[in-house]
């Protein structure tokens, strides 16, 4: 478990107010100018041994991709832009930063700048949340008044400029091509790679997109070393996540902990176990929507990192954790799931616009019965052709929820059918 | 995909005041200036404001003209982005999470609530509530939730539902945010 002195988000509840007098006395901002004075490369050296992976789902060294940016100006703006479009289900960490710990993702936007070499930050925040960009706000005003942000950023002689932009409710601006397509005031279509945004980004130029969570977590990394980072958790898969756990859990939270720290410990120390007992758990969705469910068996002993749950052929992703207990009807979760993603295909790739409306209806039929045991491996196939296929992600975000239920309850789907088979026969026979 | 079209009935007027531009110019000021169309949602959003609640076609156009922008540019954006209300919303919208982790801990409970005390989905009240259904709005932990205008209001069930939306019809005081009194999502066992 993590020892409470490790903990980088004291104040991840808003126990104390979020404003710049108190998180200076949380340490945020703290000589922040001798952290920008290291200079590009022994910043991003540093974040690199680390070990952290970026915190949006994808898991790519954070460090790693920084170097991507070019080197040297190109006489164009460098843009750094934070993804603060949360909007996979079950996940709303980054919630909890923006309204309660904003001065560390400003402090970390000014340091991940000076890092790539980036003149400019935007900060996109999905458009439902109102009252958190309020905050952000007034806490970027706070830093801009005191010298911590803008012109001589910090006094370090850098120039950095944060700008805050937000969206109006679209799941798929979370893809960080189709965000800067939403932030140049297009539809968040996303955009074929390559180029890759570090070559041409915003406005066509050298740009990053990072998660919140990653960019929150720097300044900190940074104050205390990487090795201190990179000793928490297991290797390749280091630091500290914060969790977010709903479903049928006794007390629901969001927490922060270790990497790798067992999924039950996680569920039982901090969320108060599952309804009704360990035993009543029926299965998991470990990392946020998009990743594929794990039975009980599996949850037994895994562990919340992004290898151990890929050997498990799931996910960390964002790691929100939505668990099920044995009352869930898990097709009719799904195909909630499904619904969600057939609502939220931005309709440019066809495998995906058309094949996710299939899914949700082949999946309302699984949910009632009302299908042939063949249709299983249908929808299987289905899955199969729209996984891989799409310029983003979200086809194969809406084919592996279906994919993990097959995979792990197929006997579930198989029941359903026979039982609506009986009472149509007790109906009409 | 949804299908998303402007409202029949445009009977409405629209135009932007003075005090309106100078706010819409101050969003200019976040983009390098040849860059004014990355202004477009904000604009939008703002003239849904001005509006009451939803964006008729007057709106639309007054920001493709604000922005210099191609009305069908700003039609796109309009019907793309789910937020932008293409019909009047009510001047209590109420927004029913039903994603997955919502469901899983009663959004049914909810949505019925809102039948019950509000009506069907999308027709607005003669007290001026209104409600749909929406995906996830990325408060899971606090679930199941809604939101109503700019506001969160989570940990819910039937009852506590209900008392919110009658505490808007008498026009009552409602506490935002988790209704079993917990602090943003820290762990705290429900009665």
């Amino acid at each position: 478990m993590l020892d409470s002195k490790d903990r980088i988000f004291d104040n991840l509840y808003g126990f104390e107010p979020w404003n710049l007098d108190n998180a200076k006395l949380r340490g945020d901002w703290d000589n922040t100018k001798d952290i920008l004075l290291k200079g590009r490369e022994k910043i991003t050296e540093e974040v690199i041994s680390s070990g952290l992976r970026g915190r949006g789902g994808a898991g790519f060294s954070t460090g790693v991709k920084w170097t991507f940016m070019p080197k040297e100006p190109t006489g164009k703006t460098h843009y750094l832009v934070v993804n603060a479009d949360e909007s996979e289900p079950g996940t709303c960490k980054d919630r909890e930063i923006l309204r309660n710990e904003p001065h560390k993702l400003l402090e970390g936007c000014v340091i991940a700048c000076a890092a790539m070499g980036a003149q400019v930050c935007y900060i996109y925040i999905r458009g439902e949340f109102i009252n958190e960009r309020y905050i952000l706000e007034s806490a970027l005003k706070e830093a801009y008044d005191d010298g911590l942000v803008g012109k001589n950023a910090c006094g370090s002689g850098l120039d950095i400029e944060i700008f805050i932009h937000h969206g109006a409710g679209a799941y798929i601006c979370g893809e960080e091509t189709a965000l800067l397509e939403s932030l140049e005031g297009k539809k968040g279509m996303p955009r074929l790679k390559p180029p890759f945004p570090a070559a041409a980004g915003l406005y066509g130029c050298p740009t990053t997109v990072n998660n919140v969570e990653s960019i929150a977590v720097v300044p900190t990394i940074l104050r205390r070393g990487s090795s201190w980072f990179s000793g928490i958790g297991r290797e390749n898969n280091t630091g500290t996540k914060i969790f977010c756990i709903s479903g049928h859990v006794n007390t629901p939270c969001n927490i922060e902990e270790e990497m790798g720290i067992p999924l039950k410990d996680l569920i039982e120390k901090h969320a108060g176990g599952v309804i009704g007992g360990w035993d009543n758990l029926l299965a998991v969705i470990p990392g946020g929507s998009s990743v594929p469910m794990i039975p009980k068996e599996i949850c037994d002993e895994v562990l919340m990192d992004f290898d151990s749950l890929q050997a498990v052929k799931s996910g960390l992703g964002t790691a929100a954790v939505i668990v099920m207990d044995k009352s869930t009807d898990l097709i009719k979760a799904i195909s909630r799931i499904s619904y969600f993603y057939k609502h939220e295909s931005c309709g440019q790739c066809t495998p995906c616009r058309e094949g996710t409306g299939w899914l949700w209806e082949m999946m309302e039929k699984m949910a009632r019965g009302e299908a042939k045991k063949e249709d299983i491996d249908t929808l299987l196939s289905l899955t199969k052709r729209i996984e891989g296929h799409t310029i983003c992600a979200l086809g194969d975000a809406a084919a592996w929820p279906i994919q993990g239920l097959i995979r792990h309850f197929r006997h579930h789907i198989e029941d359903r059918i026979d039982q609506y088979q009986k009472e149509s026969n007790q109906n009409y026979g | 995909m949804t299908v998303r079209r402007l409202a029949d009935n445009q009977d409405i007027n629209f135009k932007f005041d003075n005090h309106d531009l100078k706010f819409l110019n101050s969003l200019l000021e976040n983009y390098p200036k040849d860059k004014k169309q990355s202004a477009v949602v904000p604009s939008l959003f703002y003239a849904q404001r001005k509006a009451g609640g939803w964006l008729p076609e007057k709106a639309i156009l007054a920001v493709s003209d604000f922005l210099d922008m191609p009305k069908i540019r700003v039609l796109e954006i309009a019907t793309f982005y789910s937020m932008f209300n293409l019909q009047p919303s009510g001047d209590h919208f109420v927004q029913v999470c039903g994603t997955t982790p919502c469901w899983l801990r009663g959004a049914e409970n909810i949505k019925k609530a809102c039948k019950d005390y509000i009506g069907q989905e999308r027709e607005v009240s003669k007290d001026g509530l209104c409600w749909i259904e929406v995906e996830c709005l990325g408060a899971c932990v606090n679930a199941p939730m809604i939101q109503i205008n700019d506001d969160y209001y989570e940990d819910l069930d039937y009852e506590s539902t209900v008392k919110i939306l009658k505490d808007i019809k008498n026009k009552k005081n409602i506490i935002k945010g988790s209704q079993i009194g917990r602090k943003s999502s820290e762990p705290l066992e429900r009665d």
